[in-house]
């Protein structure tokens, strides 16, 4: 019977193995292999460990693009958490029409990233954009208003602005529902102790939603590396490559190029890069993230 | 953390309306633009309410590029997608969630860590599979992979959701000569619904709006799909905005008309993930 049990099981789970060795495990090794090699779709040849060097010592593009990507991450992650805790705070306090306030904050996420795109190349555009017409109305001379993604000062700030607009989103989502599993009885205790709203907030909120931030965190910091549609659609990495983020190089090398060996050495050490922040992270958690025994 | 003295009452009505007011601006400003004729367009300061209301910027921008090709190609594609995912990955999620057998854990966590793993690493070997096989520029590449269990955070959901449904409602089908297929099509999928119409919802719209995709696999113009297409839209940014707003309207809709009819689901199953990210 358990045999029985176990074949029937594994062919249950076998398209999801098929699909595993064909799609992720073997182009994996794969793209390994072709990392250490200068492949132009004619012609492969194996050259050691060249692309990893020329990358690192040689590429500037390459450095530009990392710090383009790494800066628009410092930024966007944190402030998005942010955004998104303090709105699901605001909607977890039992106001009326929370549903529709939800809504009004979850609907930016739903827009396809071509959409929001070519929506806020509009809103950005330093001209007669909204952004800046908003800016004027709050007093700023036209000459003083950001050209936003004309500037390349100013574009990073542009996208990180851009998505921002999406903190409402599954991530806020997510938030909402580790406040709702807070039990009330911590802040009756804390209030019967005086506590403050923010002492409340560091002792009781943050500790018992810290599995949550850290869950947001890791997929957040993914997330924001592969940032690729809106600056391909937006600004195709400029001005003078102010927008080059790395998954754009990437895709140029890899699609347009056609340097396979090259963007797929650009693969691998972006996984080195994400692998090694996810590997910090789990290892910092166990100093603030606190888990409640036998939760489920 | 709830605090229900009328001062701060006051003050978070003040900031969600202010906050939900600032993001729906880029909408409105969106909407607006769709529904001014040209010359009013650039006009400073901007009307916000347009006059007149031009509702030909949507039928201009349908005929403008070839709409209904696009929307058919993607609705084509993000359907059998849809399809093809939740069946083979409910399939999966029932093995994992109701069978022991050798090396489940790990192959469970294997599962899970691909979630992780940046689409960027097996791209281009994957792109050279479907070029050996010469169905670059056909539908091949987008769909086929989603009948291998498609995207781990499904399978994850669903197994979550499984997990949490008695097994002895198996048993019992079991011993009244049910077979495991039968178990899982009339037993487990409809009480999982919630789950299924969450994961539906999620890989509709993740196909509705995929760009890479596309962009890497369709070359001819006959196969675009709407996000592609749209971006055709771009080189007459400064002669037809109104008409690019309308079109980038038309991408929106179905994902917001999509959202007001299951809104249920989506929360549900954007917490029941989080919850299960623990």
């Amino acid at each position: 019977m358990a045999a029985r049990e176990g074949l029937i099981g594994t062919l249950f789970i076998a398209p999801w193995l098929i699909g595993f060795l064909v799609f992720s495990l073997g182009p994996m090794l794969a793209s390994l292999y072709l990392s250490f090699c200068k492949y132009d779709l004619h012609a492969m040849q194996w050259v050691g460990a060249e692309n990893y060097r020329r990358l690192l010592t040689t590429d500037p593009l390459f450095w530009r693009a990392l710090q383009n990507t790494i800066i628009y991450v410092a930024f966007s992650v944190p402030l998005g958490l942010a955004g998104s805790l303090a709105i699901a705070i605001l909607l977890n306090q039992n106001v009326r029409g929370q549903r529709f306030f939800r809504t009004l904050f979850y609907l930016p996420s739903l827009v396809p990233a071509v959409a929001s795109s070519l929506l806020w190349l509009w809103v950005l555009n330093s001209e007669n954009g909204l952004l800046n017409h908003c800016l004027m109305v709050l007093g700023l001379s036209h000459r003083a208003c950001p050209r936003w993604l004309e500037d390349p000062v100013w574009t990073l700030p542009a996208f990180v602005l851009m998505s921002l607009w999406g903190v409402g989103g599954a991530r806020m989502i997510i938030f909402l529902a580790g406040l709702q599993g807070i039990s009330e009885s911590y802040y009756e205790a804390a209030y019967i102790d005086g506590a403050s709203p923010w002492q409340k907030f560091c002792y009781i909120t943050i500790p018992m939603l810290s599995p949550t931030i850290f869950f947001n965190l890791i997929l957040g910091i993914i997330g924001s590396f592969q940032v690729f549609t809106s600056a391909y659609i937006m600004t195709s990495g400029g001005p003078g490559n102010a927008s080059l983020f790395y998954v754009l190089y990437l895709f140029r090398n890899a699609f347009e190029y056609f340097k396979l060996g090259k963007a797929s050495a650009m693969a691998w050490i972006l996984f080195a890069i994400l692998l090694g922040f996810t590997v910090v992270q789990f290892k910092h958690a166990k100093r603030w993230v606190h888990y409640e025994a036998a939760h489920d | 953390m709830i605090d229900r003295s009328p001062a701060t009452r006051g003050v978070t009505y003040a900031l969600l309306s202010l906050g939900s007011m600032v993001f729906a601006l880029p909408f409105l400003w969106t909407v607006s633009t769709a529904l001014k004729t040209p010359e009013n367009v650039f006009r400073s300061p901007p009307q916000l309410i347009p006059h007149p209301i031009a509702w030909s910027n949507f039928a201009k921008a349908w005929t403008a590029l070839p709409f209904t090709t696009y929307v058919s190609n993607t609705l084509f594609i993000a359907v059998t997608v849809t399809i093809a995912q939740v069946l083979t990955g409910s399939l999966v999620a029932y093995g994992f969630a109701r069978f022991r057998f050798r090396a489940r854990n790990l192959l469970f966590y294997l599962l899970l860590s691909t979630m992780m793993l940046p689409a960027q690493v097996t791209m281009i070997p994957v792109f050279l599979i479907w070029r050996q096989a010469h169905l670059i520029d056909t539908f091949y590449p987008l769909i086929l992979p989603a009948f291998f269990g498609g995207s781990a955070f499904n399978i994850f959901l669903l197994r979550q959701f499984f997990l949490s449904l008695p097994k002895e409602l198996d048993e019992a089908a079991l011993v009244d000569g049910a077979s495991y297929l039968r178990i899982w099509w009339s037993i487990l999928l409809p009480l999982a619904r919630p789950a299924i119409v969450a994961v539906t919802l999620f890989t509709f719209l993740a196909h509705w709006d995929d760009f890479m995709g596309p962009l890497i696999y369709l070359n001819s113009p006959e196969k675009y799909t709407v996000s592609i297409g749209l971006r055709m839209f771009q080189d007459s940014f400064s002669t037809n905005l109104e008409q690019m707003m309308a079109a980038a309207l038309i991408h929106i809709l179905p994902t917001i008309l999509l959202f007001f009819l299951a809104q249920r689901y989506f929360i549900r199953g954007i917490a029941l993930s989080g919850i299960g990210g623990r």
